[in-house]
């Protein structure tokens, strides 16, 4: 199925209605088999087990980022090719990044206390995924503050743009800054340093994530073009009481 | 399985997230039945889109 054809509304609720059963139950499947793994995996010669707080909370950094770039896509398609379901994408990813940033903030505070010897240190890594999080409340106040969705839309999509400068700094921060933080060990060059032990749990947990995410969003987008349906409804209805 | 000196912080942290991901998961399905009950309610009292068709119609 083309791009182009997603762009009808009903299409898109067709399509999701009959795949979202499907990603639900993958999603679940992932994430028993991930935590299994996690469970399983063994103690690191250096953290002990709280080497499996890393299984939570690098896929949920990852995902912190990936939403944001998936808002970006979204914006240029509100502003660039105008698709009818852009701003649908972009407003209902927001929430969800909102609670993939939080959850790496807050498990990487948990992880950092007994590794660093402190929940948080103002360094790049650390103050720049805050501010990512701070970025994601903003956009979802922005959202709230404009009735008109069209509106709401382009200015989001502006502010979204502007922000994915942040996505760079946060992934090279650990390089260009002196930071608590370990630099990247799964995707950088020369291949991950991370044990298989320690690897294979981590990237199927982190698949487990990607699945929750697309299950969530595409249910999120069902619901918002509900509630556009339920706006044109009221104003219509709101139309004709006037006339009578 | 033994999780050592630093338990309370490896349970917490999956405790949050667990926490987490099951309000989003809520949240998102008490929507969905709020907007179709919303629909429901405006096509029951007699308002319809232009087309016609059903506001739940996804076919």
């Amino acid at each position: 199925m083309m791009l182009i054809d997603l762009a009808n509304p009903t299409r898109f609720l067709s399509l999701t209605a009959r795949i979202l059963p499907w990603l639900a139950a993958a999603t679940a499947i992932m994430l028993l088999i991930g935590l299994y793994q996690s469970a399983a995996a063994p103690d690191d010669y250096q953290q002990g087990a709280t080497v499996k707080i890393m299984f939570i909370h690098v896929p949920n950094a990852w995902l912190s980022m990936f939403v944001w770039g998936v808002m970006s896509v979204a914006a240029l398609g509100t502003l660039v090719w105008r698709h009818p379901l852009a701003d649908v994408a972009a407003k209902t990813a927001a929430p969800i990044g909102a609670a993939f940033t939080f959850l790496a903030l807050v498990t990487g505070s948990l992880w950092g206390r007994p590794m660093w010897g402190t929940y948080w240190e103002w360094d790049a890594r650390l103050t720049s995924m805050l501010i990512l999080f701070l970025m994601y409340l903003g956009l979802i106040a922005l959202w709230r503050a404009v009735e008109d969705p069209s509106r709401a839309a382009r200015a989001a999509a502006v502010l979204t743009l502007v922000g994915a400068i942040n996505l760079p700094i946060i992934k090279f921060s650990v390089d260009w800054w002196n930071t608590l933080h370990q630099p990247a060990s799964v995707f950088r060059m020369g291949g991950p340093t991370l044990d298989r032990a320690f690897l294979i749990p981590l990237l199927v947990m982190a698949l487990a994530f990607s699945l929750l995410f697309v299950t969530l969003h595409l249910a999120a987008m069902r619901n918002e073009i509900l509630r556009r349906r339920v706006r044109a409804l009221q104003m219509m209805q709101a139309t004709r009481q006037q006339a009578a | 399985m033994s999780l050592g000196p630093y338990a309370s912080f490896i349970v917490t942290s999956y405790g949050i997230v667990a926490a987490v991901v099951l309000f989003l998961i809520v949240w998102i399905a008490t929507d969905y039945r709020r907007q179709r009950e919303r629909l429901r309610e405006l096509e029951a009292s007699g308002i319809s889109r232009r087309s016609g068709r059903s506001a739940m119609d996804i076919q």
